[in-house]
């Protein structure tokens, strides 16, 4: 097997996902799906409604996108509106091709869940509602997954503070509508308040 | 937890081991549903180790983050670095001005520190099974490993070592003469290794069909790495997608077909070997010359020249206030991690920090793979079963 050969795969498999899969992605799925730039790391992506989604997967599968690869979640707030951003990576095997899909929700949009098609999307989907507290439609079990049950908040929104919600606390509030109050010692308050 | 409990049946038993429990590797917590000494049913619980890591890495500067991604799989941590930064120069488009030496000393350090994975995977595995010797054996040999990061880069477990454009400081002189005096000694005690695992017949009973797993289903389920490859596919990123110049060395990817835990721990030892050739490789072609790219915008100037320079001076003011913008853009950029894929998927909105830095970790798959690895097994089987899939909880929960 010569040195280049894969790289010569990959580039191959890459330019027909280009030439073929990708508009014929965007002719079947019309005003569903709109086509993005590629950035440095040169896979194809598309963005892609919260609604067709499931039927873009579906039909990427009959395409030999036989493994999804990661399901990541993201959140552009404040720069873009709808917020939040649901990425998969599909990938051809053993052709090496790969997609990206993005779809960009608010919260309440529920992308249709994969799990029921692959089941390694399952424990990624669970992150991506605990991290960002984007649910999925028929998931089988939405609940948290690195968090504890009873946390408050989902950590990665942009606007969640790094040191957790406890650095919200606002001195000046009443005591009865600061839910914190109580974790907030005497010692805490005068030495913050000068 | 309380809805487990409710769901119990007469004839099974619920029972929940961890997350202390030794045989789970750290901190997993796995909820067993026995029907006598067979599993029915496992449903693993994560995130006991949960550390905000991705969090974190969206409020420290691009070359900071390199301290917080190593602690993610904390016995790969230069593989982490390494695909952490091979992620932000591609982002920044600097992937093919990286010099020569600093692309080869990667390679080589990401092989021993593979080795250095494999021998912790090895030893604790034999202990999960109920064999000591192996674990005292593959840790001695794991020291000399760690020696050698202490010799390069000042640290044995997170050294850090990596940055955005090569590496942090130049090798040492003697870098050639301690790894070459590594490579004598490890195969033979390599052999030695192999020959008391897989030549014994307790650990070959115990092994032998357990935990299998067919090629669809490993797919299906996410899974990469070795855990893969024992089904008869040879997908290894340092083939099929080449990195860091790993088209240019010459190994193959060893392959299984039982798919059992007896070819999950044996293809180690295949690896391993393939390894040894990697370095040793690496080491014939390390070229002198720059560790780092010569970019002033990206590096911090030598030291001497921040005394006598104006500019240098300001480039290093800045870069240690700011850091360095970074285009906007998304990458992802994956690896060979030794337990398999390991993405990292980065989001830049063209400032000094990530929007977002997503790590696609293979052992995170592994571990919910063992909803179904786990089935129709006994319960004295669960711990060998757990060590095989190999999970690093650092990186399951990030």
């Amino acid at each position: 097997m010569s040195k280049l050969e894969m790289i010569e795969r990959g580039n191959a498999a890459r330019e027909k996902v280009n030439a073929e899969i990708v508009p014929a992605l965007l002719e079947a799925f019309k005003e569903k799906a709109e086509l993005i730039a590629p950035t440095n790391d040169l896979i194809p992506q598309v963005f892609v409604t919260p609604g067709a989604l499931l039927d873009v997967a579906l039909w990427l599968k009959d395409r030999g996108f036989n493994v999804l690869v990661d399901v990541a979640g993201a959140d552009y707030y404040p720069r873009r509106e709808p917020r939040f951003e649901v990425i998969y990576h599909f990938r051809q095997f053993p052709a090496l091709g790969m997609i990206r899909v993005r779809v960009r929700c608010r919260e309440l949009d529920q992308p249709s869940t994969l799990s029921h098609i692959w089941p390694m999307a399952d424990a990624p989907e669970r992150e991506v509602y605990d991290q960002f507290g984007v649910k999925f439609k028929d998931h089988p079990e939405m609940k948290r997954i690195l968090n504890p049950d009873d946390w408050e908040g989902h950590p990665l929104r942009r606007d969640y503070p790094l040191r957790g919600p406890r650095a919200l606390i606002s001195l000046e509030m009443p005591a009865e509508q600061n839910r914190f109050a109580a974790f907030v010692d005497e010692a805490d308050a005068t030495t913050e308040g000068k | 937890m309380a809805q487990t409990f409710e769901t119990h049946n007469q004839d099974n038993m619920t029972l929940s081991i961890g997350p202390h429990h030794p045989a789970t590797h750290g901190v997993l917590r796995v909820i067993l549903e026995l029907n006598g000494e067979t599993i029915i049913k496992a449903t693993p619980e994560t995130g006991f180790l949960h550390t905000g890591i991705e969090k974190q890495a969206e409020n420290l500067t691009w070359n900071q983050a390199t301290a917080v991604v190593d602690r993610m799989d904390y016995l790969n941590s230069i593989g982490n670095n390494v695909g952490y930064c091979l992620a932000v120069e591609k982002l920044l488009g600097i992937t093919d001005r990286i010099p020569e030496r600093a692309t080869v000393a990667r390679v080589i350090l990401m092989e021993l520190q593979r080795l250095t994975s494999h021998l912790v995977y090895i030893g604790t595995g034999g202990l999960d099974l109920g064999a000591m010797t192996p674990f005292f054996w593959a840790f001695d040999l794991r020291e000399q490993i760690l020696d050698i990061f202490e010799e390069v880069t000042g640290q044995r477990m997170n050294p850090s070592y990596m940055r955005v454009g090569g590496l942090a400081h130049d090798l040492p002189d003697h870098f050639k003469e301690i790894v070459t005096n590594f490579l004598k000694v490890a195969p033979g005690k390599m052999q030695d290794l192999r020959n008391l695992i897989l030549g014994n017949p307790i650990f070959i009973d115990r092994t032998r069909n357990v935990a299998k797993i067919s090629q669809e289903k490993a797919l299906a389920l996410g899974l990469t790495g070795h855990n893969l490859r024992i089904t008869g596919c040879d997908y290894d990123v340092r083939k099929h997608y080449p990195y860091c110049g790993y088209e240019n060395y010459d190994f193959k990817v060893p392959v299984r077909q039982n798919g059992d835990l007896f070819d999950r721990i044996a293809i180690r030892f295949d690896e391993v070997d393939e390894s040894l050739k990697i370095i040793k490789q690496g080491l014939d072609n390390l070229p002198d010359g720059d560790h780092i790219i010569n970019d002033r915008k990206l590096v911090l100037p030598p030291k001497h020249e921040v005394r006598e320079s104006m500019e240098a001076l300001i480039h290093h003011f800045k870069l240690v206030q700011q850091g360095f913008d970074v285009p906007q853009g998304e990458v992802y950029q994956f690896m060979e991690s030794p337990r398999g894929e390991l993405g990292f998927y980065v989001i830049s909105d063209g400032g000094n920090k990530p929007v977002r830095m997503r790590v696609r970790g293979p052992a995170f798959y592994a571990t919910y793979a063992l909803k179904e690895l786990l089935v129709g097994h006994y319960v004295g089987d669960m711990a060998g079963i757990i060590a095989g899939v190999d999970p690093v909880f650092g990186e399951v929960d990030r």
